[in-house]
């Protein structure tokens, strides 16, 4: 690891992290919390600042506020984004977050990280077309990034970030969920 | 002594199929003092080969083994030492080396208990050839040498084929004009101890990679594959009701392999360059990059008849449960350092990475074997344990 290259991640943490976690599999057990209020119409408000992990309560600094709603073609306000572009948002910063880590352990000094996202969408699905489904068709990242690295080694760091990407996996993989009635 | 649970080589001669060959070139394929001298020092191995020369090793080797002795239990004995049962009665020793390999159980996810019961499932120790097969779709699960060897044998049976593919290792067969496997041995590669691997844990859990041998020593890779017809989808997920559920992830797992082959194949460039033979192989080359289907299935539902049978190809796992030591850990994996194990005198050969790459292939176990009974003397004559090597990562 080079000690000459800063992309403001503390990557010995993590590395420490995971080998304490190794032996305690108990504490690597995080549950993310959110909470939504419905507003009016298909506006809706998300509170997230508590979580659970490390065997603890936790709580983020600060409260996040998020609204979504839906856009005017959909005939509504447009107070805020699309629920679906949330995971846009997930998935793009996730794998930042990836680039930029690996790209620490790796030795590489990043200059700029750019990605775009696009997910193509049927919306006949969400209006009843059973033969159409409700989500992405598929999704798009494209990766602009300018490193101190050769084009092999930024692809590397792209394919390594998917690789240990929890929003990647969350999207590519199917997951149980279960919505209750309280 | 050696206990053999069974024959002489048995897992060659009962584990395997029909038509699997050595993943190693003949001459590769040697045990210490039993060079390859046979006409086809380029050619693999038959499993039955194999078998021959361990039997034929053993002999030579005037080795103390007792066949149809299957151990029932090793336990520590107060004083120091093991009480070995056997089916045959009770053996005391000092030292014990566990020679079990790192393959005596398949691996078959749990999900496959939700496959619907009409759909037939083997694992490659059930697996002859295809024709025990029934007739129709076959869904091979695992990309590794065993997973693309048996995709590519089912479906030049002419059955349909579907690949389920996670992580893998992608390797040419032949690079430069010479076997890749001269490569790993010849650049240094398969000689990296397990103490300068940069990432031990993942080092020992990587799949086999993507050979086959063959007479026209072709390369067997996923693009090898869909040339034949085989169908490739994502790591396989979940089912749910029914349906078999892929990864959306195809595309990076196929670029991560890629990648890595590409990495490989550079510091073999580099090798050649530096260290001399440069001369002696054809010029460095690359291959097309894996081409996975554009719009890959995420689901095929297990009801509608197009599976028949679900080959479950995603590993092996070692079998302990004879092992009354206390020296596994959260995994079932052996706890040792380079083949020393945690407990006095007990040691362990023939595992993935145990002190070199090569440790897991006939002729790389010579020089893990030299050492960890280089360390088994030691203890012998300290009467106390003696360590060699580092502390183990855990």
């Amino acid at each position: 690891m080079s000690t000459t290259i800063d992309n403001g991640v503390n990557v010995q943490a993590l590395l420490d992290a995971r080998e304490t976690l190794a032996g305690a599999p108990d504490a690597a057990q995080f549950t993310w919390r959110a909470s939504s209020k419905w507003q009016n119409g298909v506006h809706s408000t998300t509170t997230i600042q508590n979580y659970f992990g490390l065997g603890a309560e936790q709580s983020h600094k600060t409260e996040t506020v998020l609204d979504a709603d839906h856009p005017e073609v959909f005939a509504a306000e447009d107070n805020a984004i699309t629920p679906i572009e949330y995971l846009l948002v997930g998935l793009a910063s996730c794998l930042t977050a990836g680039v930029a880590s690996v790209a620490q352990n790796r030795g590489i000094q990043l200059r700029s990280v750019e990605a775009t996202v696009e997910g193509n969408h049927d919306v006949r699905g969400i209006l009843g077309d059973a033969d159409v489904r409700n989500g992405f068709n598929d999704v798009k990242v494209t990766f602009d990034i300018d490193a101190d690295a050769s084009a092999e080694d930024i692809e590397a760091l792209v394919a390594q970030s998917q690789k240990r990407s929890a929003v990647f996996d969350a999207l590519t993989n199917p997951t149980e969920i279960t919505v209750a009635v309280a | 002594m050696v206990l053999e649970r069974g024959e002489l080589a048995r897992s060659w001669r009962r584990e395997r199929w029909d038509s699997l060959r050595l993943l190693t070139p003949n001459w590769q394929s040697r045990l210490p003092g039993s060079p390859y001298e046979g006409g086809e020092p380029d050619g693999y191995m038959t499993a039955a080969e194999v078998a021959e020369l361990i039997e034929r090793f053993a002999q030579s080797a005037r080795a103390p083994v007792r066949t149809r002795t299957d151990v029932t239990s090793v336990g520590r004995v107060g004083d120091g030492g093991y009480r070995v049962m056997t089916e045959h009665g009770e053996i005391q020793a000092r030292t014990v080396v566990i020679a079990s390999g790192a393959c005596n159980l398949p691996t078959v996810p749990a999900f496959a208990d939700a496959v619907p019961a009409d759909v037939e499932q083997i694992t490659p120790f059930g697996y002859r050839n295809p024709d025990q097969l029934a007739d129709g779709g076959v869904l091979v699960v695992g990309a590794s040498a065993t997973g693309v060897q048996l995709a590519a044998e089912i479906r030049r049976s002419g059955r349909p084929v579907t690949m389920a593919i996670g992580e893998h290792v992608r390797l040419p067969r032949t690079y430069r004009g010479r076997d890749v496997l001269w490569w790993m041995d010849a650049s240094g590669v398969w000689d990296q101890r397990y103490d300068e691997v940069e990432d031990l844990t993942r080092a020992r859990r990587l799949p086999s990679p993507q050979l086959v041998g063959t007479a026209e020593r072709a390369t067997l890779d996923l693009n090898a594959l869909v040339a034949l017809g085989v169908e490739l989808v994502g790591r396989w997920a979940s089912v749910r009701d029914g349906l078999a559920l892929f990864s959306g992830g195809l595309r990076n797992v196929c670029s991560l392999a890629d990648l890595k082959m590409n990495r490989l194949l550079g510091s073999f460039d580099e090798w050649a360059h530096t260290s001399g033979p440069d001369a002696g192989v054809d010029p460095p080359e690359r291959f097309a990059p894996t081409e996975p289907p554009r719009s890959p299935r995420w689901q095929l539902d297990l009801r509608s008849g197009e599976i028949r049978t679900i080959l479950w190809a995603t590993g092996f796992r070692p079998d302990y449960r004879w092992l009354d030591v206390p020296v596994l850990d959260a995994k079932g994996q052996l706890r040792h350092d380079g083949g020393v194990v945690d407990s006095p005198g007990l040691y362990a050969l023939g595992l993935p990475v145990l002190r070199r790459r090569k440790s897991t292939f006939l002729y790389g176990i010579e020089d893990d074997a030299r050492e960890v009974i280089g360390e088994l003397g030691g203890y012998l004559a300290d009467g106390s344990r003696v360590r060699g090597g580092r502390e183990t990562a855990r």
